[in-house]
């Protein structure tokens, strides 16, 4: 892993490398990391380290502000079952297990084997002192069919890039708030739209 | 209930559209009272603001009474309060520095994705503004579901009219942002360009904060009238030629600040002008600045260059030679109404600003397309229309 961490010679994160073969040198990092395709988004949440990443840690709360978790049954501390809306109306489902933890520092998944998406990842926690705290999450997966299938996800608004953005977008919005942003008019525009 | 509905090009209807519900606990409805129609809303309503979809309801210079308020809402039914236009959550980063139409809480996280594309981030909601800010439904309408209610709106002392403090919601927080970032200083000759509502109370604002001449540019006689009211020289672009006035009246040093107040929708035939209008027209640029090149051109070497015009997209043969060789500073954004709303409130119950000379128009709010359409046409006379949803009340 060290020398994999010398490829590169900048400070940027390898998820953000143009070289191509960044990616399996990201995934190389991320513990028992499952699929070829990477992407990594953060936000900075202005609120205590220990806050963000207890609500972040208790996966129940996850479904909250991450649009596509139908929802997360925790199984044990280590193992939970994730229903994941896909594209077209349909739900993929997995069971995942922490490969990593550390209080107020970092979290670590992994998809087991069989999953119809294998996917692992990890998010990290960083004081940010009067700013609060940065969150960086970093996700490995394998996109359904290929590159189709990312194209097709695209298109539902469901590829994780995208969703990753938005999700943390929700989370940093329902800390700081304790709501989330809509622009529905009532309650029933509300139902209709969804998170 | 009935609202102003936007349907496309120089369309817009009222429309009976879904009356307006508590969604989040800091939401209040807002039962309209006054709400005026702003020269931004002629940018929407000649297709130049992008991302609108037809039914979205416009308005987002509006007050009211409180109506209905969710759990965490701090205000109280019967409570008159003025609304400012940005959707500032008032606990995140940005707004806890002041920037509130910076804030990103307000703005819906699918909504964010297109700012973020085009500007590199995501900027505040605004209401009755396009998709990009929101979807927000605005206060062209009888009521309104306001966001943040605990911190955004201004309540207003009993026995106040209305037409006296409408303003806070926008153009006057809007027009003295721009003096601010214009770094006034005690002997200052200000120029601002465009004598719309902001461009007018940049003019008061300006000699509020020590300008000793503040030169005013525009067309229309009758907004160069009112400019000259508050005290202000005036330079009459299609009478005489600007950058020569400016620089014989200030003895060829320049304005020391200049304000652009015009914005994206430029008038007057210049030949870059020209070249503007077909480029946006066949979409190769979007903003038709003359007024911004002009500006800068005309700022004496040092000088500063405040822009509260508002600019939506990319801009060519944008002056960037002159600003550096002259070292100019420029300060622009939209604005953070929330930080200016109680002082500017006591501004005006002390007589300092006045609000209502600019109000040419007041109407039912029924009568709101023909308000677009007097508004876009007769500039000169229409100086500003308010919308009073009470009136088609007592005629009902």
């Amino acid at each position: 892993m060290g020398d994999l961490a010398n490829a590169q010679s900048d400070d940027a994160p390898l998820a953000n490398s143009k070289r191509s073969e960044a990616a399996a040198e990201a995934a190389a990092q991320i513990p028992e990391g499952r699929g070829d395709t990477i992407v990594n988004a953060a936000v900075t949440i202005n609120k205590p380290v220990a806050e963000v990443f207890g609500f972040f840690r208790d996966f129940a709360n996850l479904p909250r502000f991450m649009e596509n978790i139908e929802r997360i049954d925790v199984i044990d501390p280590q193992r939970s079952h994730w229903v994941v809306k896909a594209p077209a109306g349909g739900s993929v489902e997995w069971d995942a297990r922490v490969t990593e933890e550390e209080a107020d520092r970092l979290i670590a998944w992994t998809s087991e084997d069989g999953a119809e998406v294998p996917n692992s990842g990890r998010v990290e926690f960083r004081d940010a002192g009067t700013r609060g705290t940065v969150v960086t999450a970093t996700i490995l997966y394998d996109p359904p069919g290929g590159v189709i299938g990312k194209v097709i996800a695209k298109m539902f608004q469901r590829e994780p890039a995208i969703q990753a953005r938005r999700d943390l977008r929700r989370f940093k919005q329902l800390l700081e708030t304790g709501e989330i942003a809509t622009p529905a008019m009532n309650a029933k525009q509300f139902e209709e739209m969804g998170l | 209930m009935k609202a102003l509905a936007w349907h496309g090009k120089h369309d817009v209807r009222m429309d009976t559209v879904d009356d307006p519900g508590i969604v989040n606990p800091r939401d209040a409805i807002i039962k309209v009272t006054s709400t005026a129609i702003c020269g931004s809303d002629l940018h929407l309503y000649d297709g130049y603001i992008p991302t609108m979809k037809a039914g979205d309801v416009l308005g987002h210079e509006f007050m009211g009474e409180v109506v209905e308020v969710g759990a965490q809402s701090t205000l109280k039914k019967g409570q008159r309060v003025v609304v400012p236009f940005t959707i500032a959550c008032g606990s995140c980063y940005h707004c806890g520095k002041h920037q509130y139409s910076a804030c990103p809480n307000g703005l819906p996280a699918d909504n964010q994705d297109i700012a973020q594309e085009l500007y590199g981030h995501e900027m505040s909601g605004l209401f009755g503004y396009s998709h990009m800010t929101g979807g927000y439904a605005g206060g062209q309408a009888e009521y309104v579901r306001v966001p943040f209610s605990d911190v955004g709106p201004l309540v207003i002392p009993d026995g106040v009219e209305d037409d006296k403090v409408l303003f806070l919601s926008d153009i006057l927080p809007t027009g003295w942002q721009a003096a601010e970032y214009a770094q006034i200083e005690p002997g200052d000759t200000v120029a601002v360009w465009g004598c719309g509502p902001v461009g007018l109370f940049a003019v008061q604002s300006a000699f509020l904060m020590g300008a000793e001449r503040v030169i005013a540019i525009d067309h229309f006689p009758h907004r160069l009238e009112l400019a000259k009211r508050f005290g202000a020289e005036t330079i009459n672009f299609e009478e005489s030629a600007t950058y020569d006035a400016l620089m014989t009246m200030t003895g060829g040093i320049g304005p020391d600040a200049v304000i652009d107040a015009v914005g994206l929708e430029a008038h007057g035939l210049f030949v870059d002008n020209v070249i503007d209008q077909i480029k946006a027209s066949t979409f190769l640029g979007t903003d038709r600045p003359h007024s911004i090149r002009q500006a800068i051109i005309a700022c004496r070497k040092g000088g500063r260059v405040s822009m509260p015009a508002v600019y939506g997209g990319f801009v060519d043969k944008f002056p960037l030679g002159a600003f550096m060789e002259k070292g100019l500073t420029l300060k622009t954004g939209q604005t953070h109404v929330q930080h200016y709303m109680p002082a500017l409130l006591n501004a005006i119950m002390e007589g300092k600003i006045d609000t209502e000379f600019l109000i040419s128009h007041r109407m039912p709010l029924s009568e709101a397309p023909e308000g677009y359409r007097m508004f876009k046409d007769k500039q000169n006379e229409v100086t500003k229309i308010v919308l009073k949803p009470g009136l088609d009340r007592v005629a009902a």
